[in-house]
């Protein structure tokens, strides 16, 4: 069994509307530092699978087909063993 | 087609909430024939046309569109729109289509970030379609929005190939035709509201034209979308 913890966001080149105002909100109290806020999803899941290279691929195959929508998102993940 | 009426097909998928609005318009105000196709049904039952109607199919989880993409009335779907079948996607249902790939792009959250229920106007960018023919290029039609992500976007190449083929239908725009930003409810690229597929068959729009069919409902320029769908079938007298 693995762990597959999954990241998706919007792509660089779109503009994150909520990660703005976000972003103002954050300057409101005072911490004008920030920047570049991104607003994304954060999906856990555990995979059964007999390897790694499986949950892998399998995980890859969830986010191309159905988690993240290539036209907007990417996504990068992290795999452990349970 | 030896028949007198058009047979249409309103999906519903759990969470849409136009689809009575679109059965009404096209059984009671049109007058041809209506049926409810359930997302798990996998018969079109002979509709002319499928409508994707608008709502919060699985209540917009993950995606707009992400998930009802999958039900299993949409492999049908697919299937018939490959065939050369006609589907009309409005609002969710364009959101939707977009998801399962039948049309090129997103539809990504309002600029304003807030959901946007309000008469706007649309121009028409050509009749040479079976969505416009009923009416001419720069046409100003009052159609209602009501949604929270219906900023059209997609790869700046996708949307030459659009521009370049005619297949942006309708864009916002001010009460004089002229598309501005102010006139942009959403932020869409280019202003667009709707589109269709290069071969002509399947469509998109965020604003929904079956809201605005009757009097009652402050504007019937809906009626021409209508009129023009159903020009485009020959139908036999009756």
């Amino acid at each position: 069994m693995y762990q597959s913890n999954i990241t998706i966001t919007l792509r660089p080149s779109i503009l994150d509307v909520q990660g703005k105002a976000v972003e103002l909100g954050i300057h409101t109290l005072g911490m004008t530092g920030v920047k570049n806020v991104r607003i994304g999803k954060s999906i856990h899941m555990t995979v059964d699978a007999a390897s790694e290279e499986e949950a892998r691929r399998v995980t890859e195959e969830a986010c191309k087909k159905l988690l993240a929508n290539s036209v907007m998102e990417d996504f990068t993940y992290s795999i452990t063993k349970l | 087609m030896s028949q007198s009426t058009l047979k249409f097909g309103v999906v519903v998928f759990p969470g849409s909430n136009c689809d009575h609005d679109a059965y009404h318009t096209v059984k009671h105000v049109m007058g041809h024939q209506a049926d409810f196709l359930w997302h798990k049904e996998q018969d079109l039952k002979n509709s002319d046309v499928i409508i994707l109607p608008g709502g919060f199919s699985y209540g917009d989880y993950l995606r707009t569109g992400a998930i009802a993409r999958f039900s299993p009335i949409m492999k049908e779907v697919i299937a018939f729109a490959k065939n050369g079948g006609v589907v009309v996607g409005i609002c969710n249902g364009f959101q939707i289509l977009c998801e399962s790939g039948l049309l090129p792009g997103v539809l990504l959250r309002n600029r304003s970030l807030l959901f946007s229920c309000k008469h706007v106007n649309l121009r028409v960018e050509h009749s040479e379609s079976r969505y416009t023919n009923a009416m001419a290029a720069g046409d100003i039609l009052s159609i209602p929005i009501a949604h929270g992500e219906g900023n059209y976007f997609a790869e700046p190449e996708t949307i030459r190939v659009l521009e370049e083929n005619g297949q942006v239908l309708f864009r916002y725009c001010d009460e004089f035709g002229a598309i501005t930003d102010e006139s942009n409810p959403n932020g869409s690229i280019n202003n667009i509201a709707g589109i269709m597929n290069s071969t002509g068959t399947v469509m998109g729009m965020m604003p929904h034209p079956e809201r605005a069919c009757e009097p009652q409902l402050v504007s019937t320029d809906g009626k021409r979308f209508f009129e023009s769908l159903i020009n485009s079938f020959v139908l036999q007298s009756a």
